[in-house]
């Protein structure tokens, strides 16, 4: 508990008189709870734009992914060769998905960095619900990780990737719900991290496998056995599958069990997985012990 | 008024094998002033955390402004404010954008944001830096901010955790008038913690904490006149000496300090004559005053605050700290 304040001078402190509280207007807990919860979201975008170093941190990664791996796996595939597109194509969805796995985990592991500073217990001590602030933060960081991905779909025309408006406005569907679950996921990941340095574990242990075995660098239908079940069974898969569809209709969709996944069942899973962590976010946000 | 604002009944805190709160138990009356005066690490900090729900109890029970903290921590949450005593601002926001953060929380229409913290950003001197993020802001501006967030709204139960550490006195003199005015108007009942003296005196009543527990809970008045009437402090050149010859020819009892050689007497104008007509040892300095709240604490602790600070607080950091409530 060292005071490590340096006492400065106010400069020209002025006596006002104090407002009278009781005129402060209450609304009621729903719409209070509504605000706040904007409130913690519109906070997340804020502070995006106030850090614009994140924004390219955050593309660079995929980039590297799309031109050099992609360039130099499709010699290697041929063409046509990754679930019937070029191994580019193939792989554009898929830095989507990764842009938003990457962006949505570290905006909810931000919240280990509020405990650190002290900014969460200004959050925990107000009169709102748990689920509020998990709601709001899931659709800040949702929404801050759209932003990121959405920065590459500039790059769409370069690997020979086009969109219509329909099929641009299915892709940010699938893309806000793959954000909003994986960052209820990473809600609970940092609600169970004490602090920052167990954030490289994080990444080695959680998003890369993640990343990995989702298809979005490589195609699900033809792997051996035991790797073929794993990734059925990580959910960001069925985000993945989605959005690569939507974009790329001409490239193999996800089978489970020789039959094709339908897209309604890829929504399903992904937005249960997103509403189950949720649920698992809101029950152990906060707990300061 | 018939419940108390706040009441707390054998309330213990462990960490481990360290009891942070030990047995403690207390009241506070509606509108009351109270003060918990202590050194770092005494357990204040623990307490008012338990308070205001952030930190689960381990025994007891403690009920703010009659909901239970443990049964009934959103009922609690509404009706408590807190000024932290570390920074809970977000850096990359603005001093407004702070506050506005605040007032939406605690359920300000967006609309009324602004009339509600201008007159605050105005006290606090502020008003020309509140479109600035706080990251730019000084350690003072930052405190001056966050004591602008904690009078923000209106709580029923103000929790004050070492409101003014770090500001100037002109500052800590405004926000005290300021708080003095939302006594008189709202009644809020104020609940703060401190280490300076002539804040706690400001308190209906004290409570002297040490290593968890009270060891004196009272007004400031009364506390200062449960040690004695008189203090008179002498340096001479050989202080333990003087002290055993005191003892045998006055029949007082000293206590050795960094300032010197300190007595309780009931009357230290008559007592001073006779000490120099009785003491052989060289006198080379007497001062004698009225009991302050500093002699209070030494009383009841044994120890001058300070002394204290010091040896609580590495115990402190190795407990509590290393369980994710930081305090550095």
């Amino acid at each position: 508990m060292a005071k490590t304040f340096i006492p400065d001078s106010n400069p020209d402190p002025v006596a006002v008189p104090a407002p009278s509280l009781s005129t402060m207007h209450h609304e009621g807990p729903l719409l209070r709870n509504f605000r706040a919860m904007l409130m913690v979201w519109r906070r997340d975008i804020i502070r995006l734009f106030r850090m614009p170093t994140r924004i390219i941190t955050g593309i660079a990664q995929p980039i590297l992914f799309l031109f050099v791996l992609g360039a130099g796996l499709e010699s290697a595939v041929g063409a046509n060769g990754a679930a019937g597109v070029d191994y580019q194509q193939y792989l554009f969805p898929g830095i989507l998905a990764m842009s938003v796995l990457t962006s949505a985990l570290f905006s909810a592991i931000a919240i280990v960095w509020d405990r650190e500073f002290g900014f969460l217990r200004e959050m925990l001590v107000a009169p709102v619900r748990r689920s509020t602030l998990v709601l709001g933060k899931a659709l800040g960081g949702g929404s801050v990780s759209v932003i990121q991905g959405l920065v590459l779909v500039v790059l769409a025309p370069i690997v020979g990737v086009s969109f219509t408006v329909a099929s641009f406005f299915e892709m940010l569907f699938f893309l806000l719900l793959l954000a909003f679950s994986l960052t209820a996921f990473g809600i609970v990941v940092a609600s169970r991290m004490q602090r920052m340095e167990s954030f490289q574990m994080v990444m080695a242990l959680v998003l890369q496998p993640m990343l990995f075995l989702s298809g979005a660098i490589f195609p699900l239908n033809a792997l051996p056995k035991w790797l073929a079940v794993i990734t059925r069974l990580n959910p960001a898969t069925y985000g993945v599958d989605a959005i690569r569809r939507v974009i790329l209709p001409q490239a193999a969709p996800l089978e489970i069990f020789g039959s094709v996944v339908p897209l309604w069942f890829d929504a399903l899973v992904t937005l249960g997985f997103g509403v189950v962590m949720l649920a698992l976010a809101v029950k152990l946000f906060g707990k300061t012990e | 008024m018939s419940s108390p604002a706040v009441e707390v009944e054998s309330l213990f805190k462990t960490f481990g094998d360290f009891h942070a709160v030990n047995d403690v138990s207390f009241s506070v009356a509606p509108g009351e002033l109270f003060g918990f005066l202590g050194p770092n690490g005494a357990g204040k900090t623990t307490t008012i955390s338990i308070l205001c729900t952030l930190l689960q109890l381990s025994a007891g029970s403690a009920r703010v402004a009659g909901f239970d903290v443990a049964t009934q921590p959103n009922q609690v949450r509404s009706n408590i404010g807190l000024v932290f005593q570390e920074i809970t601002l977000d850096d990359y926001l603005t001093g407004a954008e702070n506050l506005k953060f605040h007032a939406v929380l605690y359920g300000c229409p967006p609309s009324q944001v602004k009339e509600r913290t201008a007159p605050l950003l105005e006290m606090v001197g502020l008003t020309d830096r509140a479109d600035q993020q706080v990251r730019f802001y000084s350690g003072g501006m930052k405190r001056r901010l966050e004591i602008a967030r904690g009078l923000l709204h209106a709580p029923r139960v103000l929790f004050l955790d070492e409101p003014t550490i770090g500001l100037d006195p002109q500052t800590r003199l405004h926000i005290w008038d300021y708080v003095d005015q939302l006594r008189q108007r709202e009644a809020t009942t104020m609940f703060l913690t401190t280490h300076y003296m002539d804040e706690a005196e400001r308190c209906d009543r004290i409570a002297i904490i040490d290593q968890g527990r009270i060891v004196a809970i009272d007004t400031p008045d009364a506390l200062k006149a449960s040690i004695g009437t008189d203090v008179v402090t002498i340096q001479t050149s050989d202080d333990v000496a003087a002290r055993e010859q005191i003892i045998q020819v006055l029949g007082v009892t000293g206590d050795l300090t960094d300032d010197g050689l300190r007595l309780k007497v009931t009357d230290g104008e008559a007592f001073v004559p006779r000490l120099f007509d009785r003491l052989d040892t060289g006198v080379r300095n007497v001062n004698v005053r009225r009991p302050s709240l500093d002699d209070v604490f030494i009383e009841y602790t044994g120890r001058d605050i300070r002394d204290a600070e010091a040896s609580t607080n590495d115990k402190f950091r190795s407990t509590a700290m290393a369980r994710g409530l930081r305090k550095s």
